[in-house]
């Protein structure tokens, strides 16, 4: 035994494993021309109810389904097979996210060749699905406007892995005195030139715009399978 | 809550590591740390002594060297360190980027070993 230490070059992604199912999926999502979409907020954001109305909405014209990470119950799948599409419940236990190999685990059964778009609900948390790449090809970080302005401030590593913002309960945004100004220059500042949609589950409103960017996004990935 | 399974994973790596490399013992594992990583160091710290425990990684050190955001500024044409991650914009000019170049790692970059 040598008396000094010496010290060896590793350099390896301690997320390396997750990574790469991750990108084993981003591949199968997009062979079968798939538009998978993740959606992450804080408890209580309104996610599942955003998600019920936009596969209610998208099932006359397109295949979608939906996997719902929750730490215990399975009150969110049975919220959202009202919607008639296929959803399958991840109870995550202990673990307060979603990791890429959960998402394989759940697909299977499943053929993702009949789907147009496949919603991947995340755990209520803002902090700990930021780390995991879960394959999608879009995240959605949705944030209620009863929630505060400075969200976007205080957990700016979500924000800044999330693709799109959607501010939820719009409804209520008048009877809290909801700040569109300062959340919209929040959302920018942490991620410069993120797209923002505003929707209410309740009302409808938003919701059109919403699908209309979806489709937008699924047509333009499938235009650049093409070439 | 993340840190612990992240600190399983990173005992897990060093062991593996370790074992290829013969009868040797870890006294240290040097890991960069991006600000943008989602991990938060203290915890990460906390949890790693807890991960080690009954592993032949007990009693070694978890040596964190943070790594800043780095973005890449348009109007300059060049990197730029973020002076803080609640504003993604060049420190020099102001210009606005959404261009992350550096800041989100979780690596194990080395080993130290005893023989």
């Amino acid at each position: 035994m040598s008396a000094e230490p010496r010290l060896v070059e590793v350099r390896k992604n301690v997320l390396k494993q997750n990574d790469v199912v991750a990108r084993v999926l981003r591949e199968r999502f997009r062979e079968a021309g798939v538009l998978a979409v993740s959606l992450v907020s804080s408890p209580g954001s309104g996610k599942t109810a955003f998600l019920e109305k936009m596969l209610t909405t998208l099932r006359p014209r397109y295949r979608v389904a939906a996997l719902v990470g929750d730490l215990a119950t399975e009150n969110d799948a049975v919220r959202l097979a009202r919607s008639r599409a296929p959803v399958k419940q991840i109870i995550t236990g202990t673990i307060c996210h979603l990791e890429a190999a959960m998402v394989q685990n759940a697909l299977e059964g499943w053929d993702i060749n009949q789907l147009d778009f496949l919603f991947i609900e995340n755990v209520g948390n803002l902090v700990c699905p930021s780390s995991y790449d879960l394959g999608e090809d879009l995240r959605f970080v949705l944030l209620s406007v009863t929630e505060g302005e400075d969200k976007p401030l205080k957990y700016p590593t979500i924000f800044n892995s999330a693709d799109v913002a959607v501010i939820t309960k719009w409804d209520l945004a008048a009877a809290v005195e909801f700040d569109e100004a300062t959340t919209r220059r929040n959302i920018q500042a942490v991620r410069p030139g993120m797209e923002v949609l505003t929707v209410s589950a309740k009302t409808h409103q938003g919701m059109a715009e919403c699908l209309e960017f979806l489709e937008l996004r699924r047509k333009g990935s499938r235009v650049a399978i093409a070439f | 809550m993340h840190e612990l399974s992240i600190a399983l994973s990173i005992v897990e790596m060093a062991q593996e590591e370790a074992e290829i490399r013969g009868d040797v013992r870890v006294q240290a594992v040097h890991l960069q740390l991006g600000l943008l990583s989602g991990v938060v160091k203290e915890a990460l710290l906390s949890c790693y002594e807890m991960a080690c425990e009954a592993t032949p990684l007990e009693g070694s050190k978890l040596l964190i060297e943070e790594i800043p955001v780095e973005v890449f500024c348009p109007q300059c044409g060049i990197p730029r360190v973020i002076r803080s991650i609640q504003w993604f914009c060049c420190p020099e000019c102001g210009t606005p980027t959404p261009t992350v170049l550096r800041g989100k790692e979780l690596e194990v970059v080395a080993l130290e070993i005893k023989e």
